[in-house]
Parts: C-alpha cells; structure tokens; sequence
C-alpha cells in the first residue's frame, strides 16, 4: 500500500500549496464546475482507498497492482501528469495592482489557473506566429528594416526566443550548457529522492538503511521501487531541462498567433483527464443502477432497461453527441447572460461534453454488470439470503454491488484512454470542447491547417500527439495492470 | 509377474503457484503391468492427476517436471523430443478426463473427433476412417453409431459423452488408458455402465489402465492394484484383496473409517484431525505425522522409506517397519458388511408424532416459451406431484439422480420457488399460501444449506455479517449485543473459533465454509433445514467432519433435516426415512431400513445396485440400468421408469401407477406391488 | 428459426420509434427552430422576418404535433412531427440545407463508403486474425510479450497521427500516392490505397490483442487438452480446435459492424476527401445542416439494429448449440 500514500503526498502538495498562494496573494478563488467534481473524485478516491486499507480482500488485488513493475512504472507517469492536471484546476482571478475606490480588492476578469501562474513566462513570451523548436528566428520571412534603413526580406529574430544571445552562432553550446546544467540539478534531485525513499522504506522495514539501499537497487523490493525510480529519473531528466530551456527559448515552438506549444500541451493535459474521469463519473451511477436491476429483477424491468439501452446504442455514437452538442451549443449561444466569463461558458460546454459522453458510454458496462447480476442472483449466498427474507434493496447493495465492484474498475481504467483519445476525433469533428478550451484536439485542429505549407509545420502536431501518446499508454499500461490483478479469470488462465 | 508396461521412478514435478513454488509430485514411484487396473487413490489436490499428466507431459503451463523417470516399455518418455512424444499420446497412451462435458470440442462433429485420432495414428482418412470410427462408437455402446457421428457433443448426455471420449481414446490402440476420474461427473447409474464398459474393454484388449479416482467404492470394483497417494506421495501401495482387508498406512485406515455407512449409524464417523500440509517446502519429517495418532518421534523427524510387507504390498511408515504384522488399530478397513446393524433404532415406531412439514401433491413446473409470440407450449415438469412427511428431530433423505428435480422441491418448499400446484404445510401453517411480510415472519423456522461451499458465502461479507445477516433481516435477536452472543455461540456450535468471525470466507477451508453455512442456518433457530447435497463436493474426511456435525446438532437441536443427497452410502449413516425420486415424482418412499435394505421398486434396486461398494470388492453384480434418465419436458407415458425397467409389462405404458403401501411407512408406486398385493 | 427473426424484426420496431422520438426531441423540442434559425443566422442581429423566413424555407414553421388550424387528416400530416420525423421511416428524408434532395445524396455517396469501408474490414480482420494466431502460438514468449506491448503501445496512438503520419509520409514525402481526392472505377484504387492501409494499421493495435486473449482464453479449456492427449500437433491444435471456437465470438463480434459500413468512416473519409457518407455527415455537422444530422441518425439506427439481427443470425449458422437448438 506504500505506493498509494505515495500517490496521496503528490496529490496533495500541489493542493496545498496552489490554496496557499491564492490566499496569500489575494486572489479570488473560482471553483468551476469540472473543478468542484475533480475534487469531489479526488474525495471519493482517497475514501476509497482509505477504505481499501482496512480490509485485506479489497487491498490483495491492489497489492497485485503495486508489485507489477510496469503498472507500477505507468502509474509514475499517470500522477506526473494528472499534477499538471491538478495544479491546472486551482482557478482564481488574480487581484489587481490598482486597488479599487475604497481601497478593497479589485480583480481581473480572467480566470487563471496556477499552471498559468507557474508557466507565467511561457504565457507571456508570445511571438508574432510561427517559429520551430528551439529557434531564435521565425519560420517565415518578412520584410526587415535594417539599422542603415534598407528593407531586406529575412528572417526576423523572436522577440523571445533566444533573444538573450548576443551571437546567434552561440545558441547550440547556449542549449546544450543549459541542459547540462539542468541534467545535473536532476541528477541531483533524483538521488535526494531515491535516498529518502530508502530511507523511509528503511524506517517502515526497521532494517538498516544500507540493506534497504541495496534492495532498492537490485529490485528486490516486492514493490518495484527501482523500475519506479528509473521512470521518474526520466521524467526529471526530460522535464529539467525542458524548464531550464523553456525559460529563454520556445522548446516546442510557437503556433499561428505565436503562442509556446509547450504551454498548450500543458494546459492539454487538465481537459484530456477531465474528459478521462468525469465521463465515467456521469456513467458510472447509470450504469450500475441500471445494469445490476436489469440482471437481479430481469422480467419487464430487464425489457425496458434493455430497450433502453439498445435503443441508445443503435444510434451513432458520433452522431448522438454531435446533436446533443450542437443542441447545448444553441443553448448556450441563446442564453449567454447566464456565463460571466468566458472561462466559465467553456467549462459548462467541456462538462457537457462529459455528461454526453457519458450518456452514450453506459450501455457497455450496463450489459456486462446486467450479465453478471444474471449470474450472481443464481448464487447460493444469494439464494441463502432470500431464505433470511433478506429485501432486495439490500442483496443488491451487500451482495451484488461489492461482488461487480472489480468489473466497475476495470471498466473506469480502460475506458479513460479511449475517451482521451475520442476527445481529439470529436474536437477534429468540431463537436468537441469549446474552440477557446485549450485540448489535444483543438490542438491537433489548428495545426492540421499547417500540414499544407511548405515546410511544413509539425512541431505542434507533433507536441500533441507525444503528450497524447505518452499519457494514453501509461493509461493503457496501468489498466492493463489493474486488470490483470482484478480479473479472477484472468488469473486462473495464468 | 506379468511384463510391465510403464514404470514411473522418482517422479517429481512443480507448479508455479502466486508467489511459491507448488510440490505437487514429490517423488512417486510405480509400476503398471500389462491388462491390470492399477488406482491411484486420494483426496483433493493429493497430486493424482498431475501425476496423470506428468506421465503424458501434458501439465498447465505453470507446471514443470523436475525429476525422474517415466519409462514405457523401455522407452523413456521425460526425455523424448515433444515430437516424439506426440506419437506416444492417444496411440501408447490414451487418457479420458473427468469432465466429459468441456472435454469434447464444442464445435466439432463426434464423427470429426474420433477420425482425428484415426487419422494422426492409423493414417486411415475419408471413408475407411468413418467405417472404423463407426465400430469404435459401437464398441462403447453409443446406440445408433451412424446418427451419432454426425452429432455435435452438445446433442449428447453426459454419459453418451464420456463413451465417445473414450472410443476416441481407444481409436489409437493403446496399450495404457489414463482415467482421470472418469465417472465423477456422471449419476451412479451411468457410472455403473461406464466402468463396466472399461472392464469389459480391458478384457478384450487387454490394456492396462491406469484409474485415477477418490471414491474407495470404484477401487473396489475395479482395480487389480492400488497406491494411496498423500501430499505429492504415494504412502501405500497393494494388491486389491490386502489393501481392503489388511491396510496398512495409518493414513488409510482414517481414508476407511471416514467413510459413512450403515455400519456406522450409531456412532461418528472417524475424523482426520488439521489439514493436508503446505507442499512448498521439503519435507523433513514424514508428511502424515502431524495428523498421524499413531505418530512417535522417528516420525517427526525423518521420512520414512518403503517398507514392504511382502505379496507386492508396501508401505511408507515407520510403524510397518517396527510392528511388522501387527494390525494397527481395529485392524481390518471399519466397514461393516451388509449383514450390519440395523439402520435405524425403533424404526417401525417412528415417532410419527407431530409432522413437522407435509407436501402434498407439489408441483413445479417451468413454462417454455416458444415461437413468435413466445408463447408457452410446454411444460418442464421438474417436479411433478411430490408427497412427504417430515417429524420434527428427523431425517428425510430425498435420494435421486442429477435431473430427477430433488434440488427444485427443496427449494420450493422453501418457498425460493413456488410451487405451481399443490401443499406444503409447516406446522399446520400452508406456506404456498402466505405471502410477503407473513411469509418473511416464518422464514426463520425453516433454513438452507447448499452444496459448493466456495458458492453459498459471499466473499465479500466477513463471518460476523453473514452469520448476523439472517437475525438482522428477520429480528429474531433483539439487538446488537445479542446478536454479537449468538455469533459468539454457534461459531463454538459448528466447532471454529472465535476470532473466525472477523475473517473473509476465503481464509477457510471447503469443511470450514461449510460450518459456516451451517452455523448461518443455525442463526435464526430453524426447525427445518433443507440440506441440499451438503457434503457432495467434499473430502470424504472432510465430509465425515461435516455428516459428524449435523449428526449431534441434529441430537442437541431437536432439528429435522430433509437430506437431498445421490450419495446413498450418506443416506444409509444419516437418514431415518428415505425418499426416492425419478422424473419428479417419488417412486418409493419409507423408513430407511425398509426401503434400503428390501428395496421393492425396480429403480430403487437399480440404483441401489449401481453403487460401486467396498464390502463388494471383486464381486461381480447383477443387471445394471439401462438407458438414461428421459426429458422432465415429455416425461414417457404411463409409469415413468418403465422405458429402462427389465420388468416392465404393457400395463406399465398406461397409466401411472398408484401408491401401493407395503406397511405403515413403506410405500411404492408399483404395478408389481399391486398385483401382488391384490394375489394375496 | 423464421419465427425467432421475424420476432427479431419486430423487436426492432419499438427501437426505431425510440430513436425517433429521441432526436424529434433533441431536434424540435429542447431546442425550438427558432433557436436553430438565430443561430444559423448569427446569433443577436437577426430580425423576426429573417427567423421566419428561414424557418418556412425548412418548413419548420408549421406546429410540432398538431396542427388545429388544419382538418381531417392534416391536423396530424401538416406538423413538423409528421413531415420530419414520421417521413423518415419511409426514408423520405427532404432537401438539405443547399437544397439538395439528401435520399439522392445518400445513394451516390454510398458507393465510395462502401469502397473504402469494405477492404479496411476485411483486411483488417483477416491480419488482426493471423496477428492474434502467431502470439497465440507463441504465447509466453518473447514475441508474444513484445507483441502485447506493441499492441498496447499501438491502440494508444490517436488515429488522427495514422492518418496525418501515413499522409505526411506516403504522400508528401515519399509521393507515392496522392494526398487526398477520389475517382470513380479502377482509378479509385490510387485514392484508396492509402487510407485503406491507415485504417487497417490503426485497428491493428486493439483488434490483434483483443482476438489474441479470446485465443488464449479458449487454449486454456479442457477441450484442447483432450486435443494435445490425442497426440495432435499444436499447430493442429491451434487451427482445427482453437481457431474454430475463437471465431464464434470474433465473427459474431465483426457481423455487427458490418451494415454500418455503409456509414463509412467519419474521420478517413474527410482527411483523404472522399465523397462518402462520412464526410458527408462531418461536413453537415460543421455547416450544423439539422436535417442531414437527423437523416444520419435515423439511417445509423436502421443498420446497427440489422447488424444485430445478422449478428443473431450468423450465431445460428457459425455455432452449432445454438444451430440446432
């Protein structure tokens, strides 16, 4: 279970101290609504896993999931990224220097998030447009006035990128001196960090720091600290010097209107997990109310709920959610007094998308918890209980729900990499999230433009589908493992 | 001596399991010869089928053999190149499975599967192969070989399908037959006709046949030789006459004394204390020891070898080794002969006194629907008019073949299914016609025990909450406090301790869910407890543990038990009254020693006879049963059983019969009865 | 046999009315054709005349359900429930926003659909099929493993990176193939040769693992030990024993798909511009064209619920349990 307080202290600095700068700052805090129910899943979670703790059959499979190294490994890269999620869902309206008439705080009309705040300079050292990876001139050439007043057609300088080098000829030892020094400090980092977690684990274990270090590094350990060090040691190795750079170049480049990818893929990653986990949050409750009650009652409830959901199923699922778009998107053209702020108006549209999500999605996990229920209610301890004349609002909540409990979970880890993944298509489509929320999709949208020019444009692409890529397999590699541990069939196959 | 045909020396072999590595064979050693049955007997998880599997190197994929030696006539089968062996599995050695059910292709022709054997070792295709798989089906009795080959496994019973597995299996000629349990998921009636046609096909053949099973009835019909393995080791091996007269490993005689009989009503069956021990490690000691009332310190500290006793019979114990000759305990196998006590004490008196539940003329059927507006066009009878009577502090056996609809009348006197027709009354209270809240006020007076004890606990409810789940639902305990005492009380009542209530089920063993299940019964003081084949999926000295317990609960309780059961060794320790079912009805009903030591109705003495017994070892018995049980959908005309009885006449096919009483408790629904009893 | 599919048409009837009722409500009732009509018109300076206008051209001006202003018969034909919605089950579906009648679009585009839509299905079977058979045969080992990983690490890669990947690299770079476009008899080839390549890439990833564990899955019943007993070769176990039971769940599972290939594929149909009903149904979405959207809807509906029926169907004819029952 050490992995899961783990995963408890990366949650919850990030939290603590975003709460503590928007206090300290003045800010006004703003809670919107995919906010509020991320943090309600983060309660709900840790209830969870507070839960799991106590009781040992809940906790076995976990143990399973913690001693798989590759599950293990993909979990790292999960929490880097949902930090970056997190910290992107602390939202406030920053206070403005000018006090107001009376002397109280006045604030900006914007909605920040702390991501916002901590990236500041990437949000502010916007280009004119286009310029590549690491480069301190723009993509394209314009008409320059030189010092002697001569017009000549070149490529201009970035008024960011690179601008600190006197001698343009000095950027590639300025790039590589900066990732050196970076790499160290990662270095640096990455040892503080393997050592006190030797030491902890020395401390739970009562055995000597030494033997503790060794184990560590020969991965004895039964969970697979070592193959978790090794990935976060690459994660520091990337992001260090990607920081390093970021501060006086665009490490990805800039897009159209010269804003850094770098940042648009970091603010990618809140609306990718909030589609990821939200969505199963809507359907959820859906269907495993529906799917249970169909399976345990069957007869006319079974028909209707199957109706139901065939009925839903038979229409494109595509199709579906681009009506149900465009219907929430006339409403909310018709009615735009009802959002202060655009951020606020994008945020109901992306929770929308969820809700729509996950009205088309219940059907798959209805019809398996409806065919397990099916098979459940013929269980002896079942039929044990109707003997005690046991209601049946009580088998369904002490004796089916905690026995498809495995399946629910297993259905929430795989379908958060597909719907990641369904969020660029339907954005492509045009009937994803709102074209001012920053996703992989508007993303991958925008840059598409940029595949006929000539060169072409990739950077942003490029940008978008790595992030993408990197979080959707570490999704998938960790459900993978979630599954292998749940899925009791599974494991008598092996 | 006869040749020997496959000698297996020194045989180990490891499963990887979660976490550790599995002993599963720990070194067995034998020696089969030429036209002999050699058994190999024991309970769960003793390493007799791997040892099957290790021999044709077929294990699962977490297994692996780590040492010995399988020689078959000279060739050693461990090192043969995968190819090789190819040629050796299904043409030297055939192997027949426990399941015939998942063991066939499900989407494969009989036909297919037999000519596939044909093909790879006889090399015989198209219409030679058909010709020849047609004589193999044949050969088996599969009635109606020409229809059959073209049928898909589903279109067959259980048994049909065990004797295509086993036409494949001779399709090879070979000289040894592994059976791995063959007959454990057939009735005893088809049984019977299975082993028999494996008898009568050694006979012919003259193959060896190497019998893997647990029941000691089968070994005593069967085998020339047996070996008693334990743990990963075979700890006795004899001749059948020595092994059943004189065994000698203490671990036997419990196997003996464990069994359930008549002989044994009055007293509790013998137990075998703790549990089979881990097979992770080495073993220092001797395996048995910690079980052992005989053990002394050699036993503890070293492992015993062979010790033989001479006429080929062996045994691994120290106590053979000192005590050569003298017989350790009561000597000869506990069993009583057919001439034993009577059955049960004051029978005929019966204390017919109160009824505690009496059915009358129940029926359950299940409607099936068809066609376009699924409309009902038929009936499953699964229970077709059913009379009982049931005393308080009694026993009632409902005995019965796997579709005969015994499970369903238990439940439908519960009221978990309702009767389509008929009455059950309890205490003169008709429980067909109460409904909702005032039949939820009776529930507790009459509970369930079922048979798969991984099936009837929830795994995710602790012992505590499951066993304060009735009490809760029916407030039969006042409050908390109370319910907490009476947890208390019948954990101590079923014999496990008090911590065991903050446990998950499966920290238990089968036998200790099973008290569990019946300590669940208990909460909430029943009268009656339906036992629906309780013990069916058992050890039998698990079993002795579980038949031990529901005996005294039975003495201190005052409870009645209707005992659904198809193992007629059970019936005979346990029951007072017997009731016998075919086809949904009961065709004989009466006190146990009426009607299990003179049987009169023809299916009563089928079955009876079908039981493979140990006091028979050897002997040869008399016409089996014929046939299968028919559809409950179109049950045959007239007396149900008459299609597969030998003395049936024309008067059979027109009408079912009457109840003929044949004394005061003793009734059968016979025509042979009736004529006899208007003759006299 | 007749009587279990005629019932399976039935059935299909209350579904079909289910679905029209849905997206009569989405279309008509949550939002009002005046909503609809200011929105397309641009949002806030639009005029009464101008709504009503837009709205008598569509022929939303009429009432929703009935129509008091009209007798007989009318009172019920002459609302938007009965031009819109009821008219669809006779696959009457009106004109477009450009005007064009969409029955006659839906025909010609189904062509190029199907075109495209056919050989990514039964390519990508056939490979997803012979994929899942080698890991099979050489489960636990290396290849196998590598294999999985491949697997996982394919299906987490968007299929827009296929399409723009495979674009950038075969057409732009390589310039083997054209970019995007179509054209009708042999000449398509050129065209589809690309995105069919993509598209069967891109389903490689999850197809091979799934079929792959449903392989396994039946390596590890009794049946195939009995097999092995027999003294059979494991290739013969693979492809006599295994392969037939493991095609039940595969071949059911593929039958539901295949009606909606007329549907074609959203995405590779407007990436590669092809003119079929994919791109046409993206295009309607973006011009937010309601009465293509609605046509789509109902004509998806139609061939998920025969996908079902043939799904039933193929049951009876590939598994013989439930043939002859």
């Amino acid at each position: 279970m050490a992995p899961l307080v783990l995963t408890a202290i990366l949650m919850i600095v990030p939290l603590a101290a975003g709460t503590l700068f928007i206090a300290l700052s003045r800010a006004m805090p703003v809670v919107l609504w995919t906010d509020a129910l991320i943090f309600l899943l983060l309660a709900a979670m840790a209830a969870y896993f507070w839960y799991v703790r106590r009781h040992e059959h809940l906790a076995a499979p976990w143990r399973r999931v913690a001693a798989s190294s590759v599950g293990m490994s993909a979990l790292v890269v999960l929490l880097a990224f949902i930090a970056v999620g997190l910290i992107d869902s602390l939202h406030f309206r920053p206070r403005l220097a000018q006090p107001g008439a009376g002397g109280e705080d006045v604030h900006a009309v914007q909605v920040l998030s702390l991501l916002d705040e901590l990236a500041r300079g990437l949000r502010s050292r916007a280009e004119r447009t286009y310029s590549a990876p690491l480069a301190t001139r723009a993509y394209s050439k314009e008409m320059l006035e030189l010092a002697d007043g001569t017009q000549v057609r070149d490529f201009p300088r970035l008024a960011h990128g690179g601008a600190h080098l006197k001698d343009e000829s000095g950027r590639s030892r300025d790039i590589l001196a900066r990732c050196l020094a970076a790499l160290a400090l990662a270095l640096a980092c990455w040892g503080v960090l393997a050592a006190v977690l030797a030491a902890a684990l020395a401390r739970r274990s009562r055995a000597r720091f030494g033997d503790t270090w060794r184990a560590l590094l020969g991965a004895r350990t039964r969970v697979p600290w070592r193959a978790m060090l090794i990935t976060a040691g690459v994660l520091l190795a990337v992001a260090f010097p990607a920081a390093a750079l970021s501060a006086r170049y665009h490490v990805l480049g800039t897009d159209k209107v010269g804003q850094d990818v770098l940042y648009l893929a970091l603010k990618s990653i809140r609306t990718g997990l909030v589609i990821g986990t939200l969505t199963t949050l809507v359907m959820l409750p859906l269907s495993v109310l529906l799917g249970i009650m169909a399976g345990y009652f069957r007869g006319w409830i079974d028909d209707l709920i199957q109706y139901a959901y065939t009925t839903l199923n038979s229409i494109p699922a595509v199709l579906l959610i681009a009506a149900a778009v465009l219907m929430v998107q006339v409403q909310i053209d018709t009615h735009p007094e009802l959002f202060p702020t655009a951020a606020q108006r994008a945020d109901l549209r992306l929770l929308f998308l969820c809700i729509i999500l996950g009205l088309t999605s219940w059907t798959g996990l209805a019809r398996l918890l409806r065919g397990e229920a099916l098979k459940l209610r013929e269980l002896e301890y079942i039929q044990a209980a109707h003997a005690f004349g046991v209601s049946h609002a009580r088998i369904i909540t002490r004796h089916i729900l905690p026995n498809v409990m495995h399946l629910v979970l297993i259905a929430l880890v795989m379908d958060f990499s597909g719907l990641v993944l369904a969020e660029a298509v339907l954005s492509y489509v045009g009937v994803g999230v709102d074209p001012s929320t920053i996703s992989f999709g508007t993303m991958i949208n925008a840059a598409r433009m940029e595949m006929a020019r000539e060169p072409m444009v990739w950077w942003a692409l490029l940008a978008a589908f790595t992030f993408m890529f990197v979080m959707v397999l570490a999704a998938n590699l960790f459900a993978d493992a979630v599954r292998d541990a749940f899925d009791p069939r599974l494991r008598m196959g092996n | 001596m006869t040749e020997s045909v496959l000698r297996v020396e020194g045989l180990k072999t490891e499963l990887e399991g979660s976490g550790a590595t599995v002993r599963a064979i720990d070194g067995v050693e034998l020696d089969l010869r030429r036209g002999e049955t050699f058994a190999i007997v024991g309970e769960s998880g003793c390493g007799k089928s791997m040892t099957a599997l290790s021999i044709l190197r077929l294990l699962p994929e977490t297994g692996r053999i780590v040492a010995g030696s399988v020689a078959m006539e000279g060739t050693e089968l461990l090192s043969l190149p995968e190819a090789a062996m190819r040629g050796v599995r299904g043409r030297r050695i055939a192997m027949i499975f426990q399941e015939p059910a998942t063991s066939l292709n499900p989407v494969l022709t009989v036909g297919t599967q037999v000519a596939e054997v044909l093909m790879r070792h006889a090399g015989l295709r198209g219409e030679a192969a058909r010709r020849r798989a047609l004589d193999l089906l044949d050969a088996v009795g599969v009635p109606d070989p020409a229809r059959r080959l073209g049928e898909f496994p589903f279109q067959l019973s259980g048994g049909l399908k065990q004797r295509v597995m086993i036409a494949m299996a001779l399709a090879g000629e070979p000289d040894l037959l592994i059976a791995d349990e063959p007959t454990t998921a057939l009735d005893v009636t088809i049984q019977a006709q299975v082993l028999d046609l494996l008898r009568a096909l050694q006979r012919e053949r003259g193959m060896s046949i190497l019998l893997i099973t647990h029941d000691l009835g089968i070994v005593a019909r069967m085998a020339h030789r047996v070996a008693v393995m334990y743990a990963g080791q075979i700890v006795e091996m004899a001749e059948r006459g020595r092994f059943f007269s004189a065994p000698q490993h203490p671990y036997t005689l419990k196997l003996f004394a464990a069994l359930p009989g008549a002989g044994k009503r009055g007293g509790q069956l013998a137990v075998i204390p703790g549990q089979v021990p881990p097979l992770t490690g080495e073993f220092a000691a001797c395996r048995f020891a910690e079980r052992c009332e005989f053990a002394f310190d050699r036993c503890r500290s070293a492992t015993p070898a062979w010790a033989a006793l001479g006429e080929g019979h062996e045994v691994r114990c120290f106590l053979r080794e000192t005590r050569r000759a003298e017989p350790l305990g009561s000597g000869r196998a506990p069993s009583a002969g057919p001439a034993g006590a009577p059955l049960a004490s004051g029978e005929s008196g019966a204390a017919r006194a109160k009824p505690l539940l009496a059915v009358r003329d129940m029926k359950v059927h299940f409607p099936i629907r068809r066609g376009l507006l699924r409309r009902t066009v038929g009936h499953v009878r699964a229970v077709d008019g059913v009379r009982l009577d049931l005393a308080a502090g009694r026993t009632l056996a409902l005995v019965g073949e796997s579709g005969c609809g015994k499970t369903t009348v238990g439940k439908a006197i519960l009221q978990l299914v309702r009767p389509s027709a008929g009455a059950v009354s309890f205490e003169g209270v008709e429980l067909t016609a109460l409904r909702g809240e005032a039949l939820r006020k009776r529930r507790n007076e009459f509970q369930i025990i079922f048979q798969d004890p991984y099936a009837s606990l929830n795994p995710r409810m602790r012992v505590a909450d499951a066993l304060g789940e009735g009490m809760m639902a029916l407030g039969t305990e006042t409050d908390h406090v109370a319910v907490e005492r009476r947890i208390d009380e019948l954990l101590a009542q079923v014999g496990l301790p008090r911590e065991a209530k903050y446990r998950y089920p499966h920290e238990f063993s089968g036998g200790q869910r099973q008290r569990i299940a019946i300590a669940r019964a208990l909460a909430v003081r029943p009268k009656l407890i339906v036992c629906d084949e309780p013990t069916s999926a058992l050890d039998v000295s698990v079993q002795a543990q579980i038949l031990n317990l529901l005996k005294s609960l039975q003495r201190e309780l005052g409870l009645a038990y209707l005992f659904i059961t198809h193992n007629i060794a059970v019936v005979e320790y346990l029951a007072h009254d017997v009731a016998v079912m075919y086809l949904g009805r009961i065709v004989e009903a009466g006190g146990a020693e009426e009607v299990l030591r003179s049987p009169k109705h023809p299916y009563t003495q089928a079955l009876l006879a079908a039981v493979p017994r140990i006091e028979a070892a050897g002997e040869e018995e008399f016409a089996r049963l014929e046939g299968e049980l028919p559809s409950p959908v179109n049950p045959p005309a007239g007396c149900h059983f008459h299609p597969r009885c030998p003395s049936a006449t024309a008067k059979c096919r027109e009408a079912y019969p009457e109840a003929v009483r044949l004394s005061p408790t003793h009734a059968v629904n016979c025509i042979l009865y009736r004529e006899q009893t208007n003759g006299g | 046999m007749t009587a279990y599919i005629i019932r399976r048409i039935l059935y299909a009837i209350p579904i079909l009315i289910g679905v029209n009722l849905i997206t009569f409500a989405l279309f008509f009732l949550v939002n009002t054709p005046d909503d609809m009509a200011r929105m397309q018109l641009g949002a806030k300076r639009v005029t009464a005349e101008a709504i009503e206008k837009w709205k008598a051209e569509r022929g939303y001006d009429k009432p929703m359900l009935y129509n008091g202003s009209a007798g007989g018969t009318a009172a019920i034909t002459d609302t938007i429930f009965f031009e819109k919605s009821v008219k669809l089950f006779v696959f009457d579906f009106g004109n477009a926003d450009d005007g064009r009648n969409i029955g006659y679009e839906i025909a010609t585009r189904m062509g190029p659909s199907l075109a495209l839509a056919i050989p990514v299905f039964m390519v990508g079977l056939a490979v997803n099929i012979t994929l899942a058979l080698l890991m099979a045969f050489f489960r636990a080992t290396y290849l196998d493993v590598w294999g999985v990983v491949l697997c996982v690490a394919m299906m987490s890669i968007s299929g827009l990176f296929y399409i723009i990947g495979g674009q950038y690299l075969v057409s732009k770079l390589w310039n083997l193939v054209p970019i995007s476009g179509y054209a009708g008899g042999v000449d398509s080839v050129r065209f589809l040769i690309l995105p069919v390549l993509i598209g069967v890439i891109g389903g490689i990833g999850s197809g091979a693992r799934w079929y792959r564990s449903i392989f396994i899955e039946e390596i590890g019943k009794d049946y195939v030990r009995t097999a092995r007993a027999k003294g059979l070769s494991e290739a013969t176990v693979l492809f006599r024993h295994v392969l037939r039971n493991g095609m039940i769940p595969i071949l059911t599972g593929a039958v539901v798909v295949i009606p909606l290939l007329f549907m074609g594929s959203l995405i590779s149909e407007s990436f590669f511009g092809i003119p079929g009903l994919g791109s046409y149904t993206i295009d309607a979405i973006q011009a937010q064209d309601f009465a293509v959207v609605r046509s789509m809807v109902f004509i998806g509906s139609v061939l998920y619920i025969a996908g079902l029926l043939l799904t039933d169907i193929s049951y009876t004819l590939v598994d013989p349990r439930i043939r002859l029952e």
